[in-house]
């Protein structure tokens, strides 16, 4: 969609500004500066209504849960399954189809286990891309180990975005699996996953989208993606960190054995065999992260008031502020596509003579936060034929101030090195 | 903009500055004994060549690449080892470690080396400053040598 499109879908527009008066960290300087973040494609800041969740839950209503009789235990369990239908509605799903684990690269592993070691032989194909970030890589490279099957990995354009032709021309009959990033972490490009899963379902293949740098910026809903199987991470929208989702096709699901064994995931314990416990408890052995559970709902809320709609028109509005304001720097260069339609704000840049981690270090000194290195994608590095890049990357509580202060402080990095 | 609050001028120093952007000692040498080593987090590398003779370290070179530190670090270093027998060499490996890691002042024999104390107000960027020496070290072990 166009920005317009994208603006005329959202609720009301985001002031961040006024966002920011929830997010008690950004309120401090630092190096003796106030802060600016912009490493949100690493970890977003938490919002004081998720801070406080923890603390009631911790104070209110501890307790282990689905087993309890006792008050707290239905309090907390009430709390924790009210959660997974907040994920669910996040893309469009059904509640028993949303898995929480530690983090999106172990929903990844989790498919790549229960459902990779059950399904792909000598010889099978899974298609990958060249962007992709490592997590949706090593749990690959293990099955195939595991079995034999073959790694293919479709390339990027010196554009920036999936060479789709090339990805399409890699999916043929021995494809079982095609995984792919919604949106690359690095060069910030959304990918055309619905074309993906027509071509995958074609050939008869699943289509798993790590959805890490999706869900949180992108309005999402998986039956119009198309894809099998969707992951992504809470501490990325404002949730805490250690709760990952993995969301997969009821149906999928139930024909895949578990990934761990233990409590909470089984339904009867026999001594030489177990029965499962019912989609989604069969995913999800022994005690959860209750309360951190608990407190992304308060951020899957706040989101959903805000409407990830207006969420996405404001994060196309500064990114196109931004990348203007960076491509106008003699000896900057921005890597990926610059039409903000067909990406998200996730910017990395190069600059000419100077090193990321020398730039980080004098961006830092300004209180400037910012990423440096390789990303967790070596891959897409080697393809870009850099050792690491710059990466700013916004999100609801960043304005037009934070990109006149990160344009300020990368001048002053190129009179260091001038 | 206003002087930040963190040391910036300790840091990039300009004799800092200089070795990055013309290093000294740079290149290969042909049948001496090749080490290198990377910073797997930063992907900084440095390959180094060192050719020793009468227990002195005749020539050295370098490539790599990586930041202003790690490279420029490199390179003064291999101006200070050049020509050094093994035991000062030792002796200048041992005095910028522990101007490095330990906080010691930097001692008179250090050089344009010395530029580097500022790193340490930096701790993220220690590891880069210590990478080439961390690879010298590695090349003037006898397991190297070639047979």
């Amino acid at each position: 969609m166009t920005l317009l499109e994208t603006r005329l879908a959202a609720r009301a527009p985001i002031d961040p500004r006024r966002l920011r008066a929830d997010f008690p960290i950004l309120d401090q300087d630092v190096n003796g500066y106030p802060l600016v973040y912009l490493d949100n494609a690493a970890t977003t800041q938490k919002p004081r209504q998720v801070i406080d969740a923890l603390v009631h839950y911790y104070e209110n209503d501890n307790a282990n849960i689905h087993r309890g009789i006792h008050t707290l235990a239905q309090r907390a369990t009430a709390a924790y399954e009210a959660s997974r239908v907040k994920a669910a509605a996040h893309i469009g799903a059904q509640p028993q189809e949303i898995v929480f684990t530690r983090n999106a690269t172990e929903a990844i592993n989790l498919v790549a286990r229960a459902w990779g070691d059950a399904n792909i032989r000598e010889g099978d194909e899974i298609v990958l891309t060249a962007m992709e970030h490592h997590s949706n890589i090593v749990p690959w490279q293990l099955l195939a180990l595991r079995k034999g099957a073959v790694l293919r990995y479709a390339n990027v354009t010196d554009t920036g975005y999936l060479d789709f032709d090339h990805l399409r021309s890699l999916i043929g009959p021995r494809t079982k699996l095609v995984s792919v990033a919604h949106m690359s972490n690095v060069l910030g490009v959304i990918n055309p996953v619905a074309d993906i899963a027509e071509a995958a379902r074609a050939a008869g293949a699943f289509l798993l989208v790590d959805g890490a740098q999706g869900a949180p910026h992108l309005p999402v809903d998986v039956e119009s993606l198309g894809c099998d199987f969707y992951a992504f991470s809470a501490h990325k929208m404002l949730g805490p960190t250690g709760v990952g989702v993995l969301w997969g096709r009821e149906g999928l699901l139930a024909t895949m054995d578990p990934f761990l064994g233990g409590g909470e995931m089984i339904s009867l314990v026999h001594e030489d065999m177990s029965t499962w416990a019912d989609l989604p408890h069969k995913f999800e052995a022994g005690t959860p992260n209750i309360a951190d559970v608990i407190a992304f709902g308060a951020a899957l809320d706040y989101l959903r008031d805000l409407g990830m709609p207006a969420v996405r028109a404001h994060e196309m509005a500064i990114t196109a502020v931004a990348i203007d304001a960076l491509s106008a720097i003699p000896g900057l260069h921005v890597h990926g596509p610059k039409a903000v339609e067909d990406r998200g704000g996730a910017v990395s840049f190069a600059v000419d003579g100077i090193h990321p981690h020398d730039m980080s270090t004098i961006l830092d000194s300004y209180g400037v936060a910012i990423r440096a290195g390789h990303h967790c994608a070596q891959l897409l590095m080697r393809r870009l034929g850099v050792p690491a890049t710059n990466r700013a990357s916004f999100y609801i509580y960043n304005d037009t101030a934070d990109v006149d202060r990160l344009t300020a402080a990368i001048r002053e990095a190129i009179k260091v090195f001038a | 903009m206003s002087e930040p609050g963190l040391p910036l001028d300790d840091l990039y120093r300009e004799v800092i500055i200089d070795h990055y952007r013309k290093p000294r000692n740079r290149g290969t040498i042909d049948g001496a004994r090749h080490v290198e080593g990377v910073n797997p987090v930063c992907g900084d590398e440095i390959r180094m060549d060192v050719v020793i003779e009468d227990h002195t370290v005749k020539d050295i070179a370098f490539e790599g690449a990586g930041c202003s530190i790690s490279q420029s670090s490199a390179s003064m270093m291999t101006e200070e080892v050049k020509g050094r027998t093994l035991g000062e060499v030792e002796a200048k490996i041992a005095h910028f470690r522990a101007m490095m890691l330990d906080g010691a002042e930097p001692a008179a024999d250090l050089g344009d080396l010395e530029a580097l104390q500022g790193v340490t107000k930096f701790p993220v960027r220690v590891k880069c400053a210590m990478l080439s020496w961390n690879v010298l070290q590695e090349g003037l072990e006898p397991s190297t040598t070639p047979a």
